[in-house]
């Protein structure tokens, strides 16, 4: 049997990170659906470049930005006492990044179709706008927050390339289920290999599958 | 008249906040895995023996260690952008010695293996008979060996060849980043056969044995592998006992019994 700590350390990577994601994506989407402004093209496209660019690019930045004699990472240092890179917080910044365009786009999406209509109505009837956006809009969004949220985990959890780059692989604190599949092919630990790498496939499968189940009962509700 | 707008079952905002909350401090205060004494980081084809190595070591002094693998180029990167190691196990002298040259090391590098090379392919018959003339010959699509830029195994690699004054066609050269990639694109057959570690081709984990030839150690400069303390372990006992112990007669009877020479003995 392999050792078991990488799952749960994803686990836990994955938790920290959707969290956290979606509470700074949720304004971000709201902006995005609603803003007339010129900047909109650009932060769009800012917003999807982790789709588009390889892990080992974003690995790269992020190393030369976290790393102790980078501006950022020094201050790190000075306040926790304890390296970005290489330590559990470094890969929560590093999955923040890289998993953005899968909280904000389908948020983004579902904000959308909200329209001003019920907005405009909300205000009418004198809900102020903090009050509309809770009781009008991420009701009718709630779809879009289920999206975005197991997208957002299930994406962390299949990260690889970007962890490899910033997080090494330190047991019980960077080695996370990729990189264990990783290390145990490369050192011919095939059997190990075999379990997490089936393990990781069924949960992806299953994860996939609820999001298209849910989507299709939502819209037979809708509709 | 000023009635409250959000008296209907909604989304409540704060549950849904309490919620998150709660799961980033359940995360954040969960018990971690106890700290080791020290860690090291190996290169991944000396994985096997180092676990050995540190298994005995713990069973002898108490330390415990913890152990990551990686290449050895990859290694020396994290380690420069501060990568928390004590010991580093590199497949190769150069990066030691480039970390002690930077003022990351604590005293010098010192030789705890010396690598050995073999051509091997998982098919039986296919290694066999005048080895210039197979690897000059058409009997084969690809050939798998080490990036030379990263790995020590692929310079020695490339050198075996230039002894044997073969040139291999580029586009039947598959490159595998460090030895353990190399052997598991030669073990698949991706590759028909591979320049690879002698240690991976003869080690328990391997399961068909194939055909191999062991390439003379006079073929390729020695495959020096050097250990190096880090500064950031210059007062760790843990870590400086087991700098000690990788010169032990313990030790060495775990590094030769593992596919690899000892430096003594060269």
């Amino acid at each position: 049997m392999p050792d078991l700590a990488p799952v749960w350390l994803s686990i836990q990577l994955a938790l920290v990170t959707t969290v956290i994601l979606l509470a700074l994506a949720t304004p971000l989407a709201w902006w995005l659906a609603n803003t007339r402004s010129a900047l909109k093209p650009v932060i769009e496209a800012v917003t999807a470049l982790p789709l588009v660019l390889p892990p080992t690019v974003l690995g790269f930045y992020l190393l030369f930005m976290l790393n102790p004699e980078a501006p950022i990472g020094a201050f790190w240092v000075t306040m926790t006492g304890e390296s970005l890179t290489f330590s559990f917080s470094g890969l929560v910044v590093a999955s923040l990044v890289y998993s953005l365009p899968f909280a904000v786009q389908p948020l983004q999406g579902a904000f959308e179709a909200v329209g001003r209509g019920a907005m405009e109505a909300a205000a009418s009837l004198r809900a102020r706008p903090l009050d509309a956006f809770f009781t009008v809009a991420v009701p009718l969004s709630a779809r879009g927050f289920l999206t975005a949220g197991v997208l957002t985990f299930a994406h962390t959890i299949g990260e690889f390339g970007v962890i490899l780059m910033v997080g090494g692989n330190i047991p019980g604190r960077t080695r996370v289920l990729s990189i264990a599949v990783f290390e145990h092919v490369e050192t011919l630990r095939y059997q190990e290999a075999h379990i997490l790498s089936a393990g990781l496939l069924i949960f992806s499968f299953v994860t996939l599958l609820s999001v298209y189940a849910l989507n299709r009962r939502y819209r037979i509700r809708v509709g | 008249m000023k009635e409250r707008w959000a008296q209907r079952p909604g989304w409540p905002a704060g549950a849904v906040l309490t919620a998150g909350l709660a799961v980033l401090l359940a995360v954040l205060v969960w018990p971690k895995p106890a700290e080791p004494d020290f860690r090291v980081a190996v290169a991944s084809s000396f994985l096997d023996a180092a676990e050995a190595l540190i298994a005995d070591f713990e069973a002898q002094t108490g330390y415990s260690a913890g152990l990551s693998a990686g290449g050895s180029g990859q290694i020396y990167a994290q380690i420069v952008h501060g990568a928390p190691f004590d010991v580093f196990l590199s497949a190769d002298e150069a990066r030691p010695r480039r970390l002690a040259d930077e003022g990351r090391a604590s005293g010098v590098p010192q030789t705890y293996a010396l690598g050995r090379l073999a051509l091997w392919s998982p098919d039986p018959r296919r290694v066999t008979g005048d080895m210039g003339a197979l690897l000059a010959g058409t009997g084969w699509h690809r050939i798998a060996i080490a990036n030379p830029e990263l790995a020590p195994y692929g310079m020695a690699a490339v050198q075996t060849l230039e002894t044997l004054g073969v040139t291999l066609p580029a586009g039947r050269v598959a490159m595998g980043s460090n030895a353990g990639q190399v052997f598991a694109m030669t073990a698949s057959g991706a590759a028909d056969m591979g320049m690879v570690a002698l240690a991976l081709v003869v080690s328990p984990r391997n399961p068909s044995p194939g055909s191999r030839w062991e390439v003379p150690e006079t073929y390729h400069a020695p495959i020096r592998q050097d250990a190096v303390l880090l500064r950031r372990a210059e007062a760790n006992p843990a870590a400086r006992a087991f700098m000690d112990y990788l010169a032990s007669d313990r030790a060495r009877a775990i590094v030769t019994s593992s596919g690899y020479g000892w430096p003594g003995d060269a």
